[in-house]
């Protein structure tokens, strides 16, 4: 595939915090990490998905003025920033694996609509849906 | 001074996230403040008022819409009673739940069941929990001024309460 979504961008409120709960507890890897001055450019991969990067921003300048950068800082940690979806052959064996971990779960999995499906959060507040991909 | 939920701290506001999605997990369970301040280790007192001005309803109403949201979506998706619902989705009493699912969707549970198996098609291709949220009552005001409001709306202006 030549032409396609690159990067989608999380905000973050610690870049240092989301790499090590991206990496060591859901397993990506680092793509990208670059620095100029104040701003870091952070993108993560999954293993299994070298297409894709996920982008670990952190609201601040010089992209944001600092009201700007603390409206988008409360809304990430009130959870209200879009759904996100990770895809995965057992939802349960990962809620394991992940839980282990520390990974803060907000929903068990649960059967349902022909799927398994559970709910993580990142330490920023970010929310996840764990979902079990049907067989086809 | 700002009261907007921007000038709040956001390591607080993760805190009170915590508390609003142990709700979310667990909606049929009782939630009393003294519970909510816990996971989000604060004191009782500041608990209610920093939820409210974060998620813009108090704490014991978004409890309520979750469970009538899941007072619904078990209306729709399985064949339980609606005692059974009502006791699933944490009330104690049927009556109770009834009065109260009609005062804040506009319906009784049983048209809310005849008419979301009706519906439930056309999403099917949307996630789940996403459609669930989606369908939460937007419960901005309190109950009982709902409940006002519909009682005037019906029988016009009311006497003033002679005690």
């Amino acid at each position: 595939m030549n032409q396609g979504v690159e990067v989608v961008g999380l905000y973050v409120r610690d870049q240092d915090e989301a790499l090590a709960f991206y990496v060591e507890k859901l397993g990506f890897r680092v793509h990208t990490d670059v620095r100029n001055g104040d701003y870091r450019w952070l993108t993560v991969q999954h293993p299994e998905q070298p297409s894709f990067q996920l982008g670990l921003f952190s609201p601040g300048p010089p992209v944001h003025d600092a009201a700007t950068a603390q409206t988008l800082r409360a809304a990430v940690a009130k959870g209200a920033m879009p759904p996100l979806v990770l895809g995965v052959s057992d939802c349960r064996a990962a809620y394991d694996r992940m839980r282990a971990r520390g990974v803060e779960f907000t929903q068990e999995p649960i059967d349902r609509y022909g799927t398994v499906d559970a709910g993580f959060r990142d330490p920023s507040g970010n929310g996840w849906k764990l979902i079990q991909k049907r067989a086809h | 001074m700002n009261e907007g939920p921007a000038s709040q701290d956001p390591g607080l506001l993760r805190r009170l996230l915590r508390a609003k999605d142990r709700m979310d997990a667990a909606s049929h369970e009782r939630w009393p403040v003294g519970r909510l301040a816990r996971v989000s280790g604060v004191s009782e007192a500041h608990f209610a008022r920093s939820f409210k001005q974060a998620f813009g309803v108090p704490p014991h109403r978004y409890l309520l819409t979750r469970r009538i949201e899941r007072a619904t979506a078990l209306l729709r998706d399985t064949d339980l009673s609606i005692t059974e619902i009502a006791f699933h989705a944490g009330w104690e009493s049927l009556g109770t739940f009834g009065r109260t699912f009609r005062d804040v969707t506009g319906e009784t549970p049983s048209a809310v069941r005849a008419c979301a198996r009706a519906a439930v098609h056309e999403l099917g291709r949307v996630p789940a929990c996403v459609v669930s949220a989606a369908q939460r009552p937007d419960l901005t005001t309190a109950v009982s001024e709902k409940r006002r409001r519909v009682a005037d709306a019906t029988n016009g202006p009311r006497p003033k309460e002679i005690r």
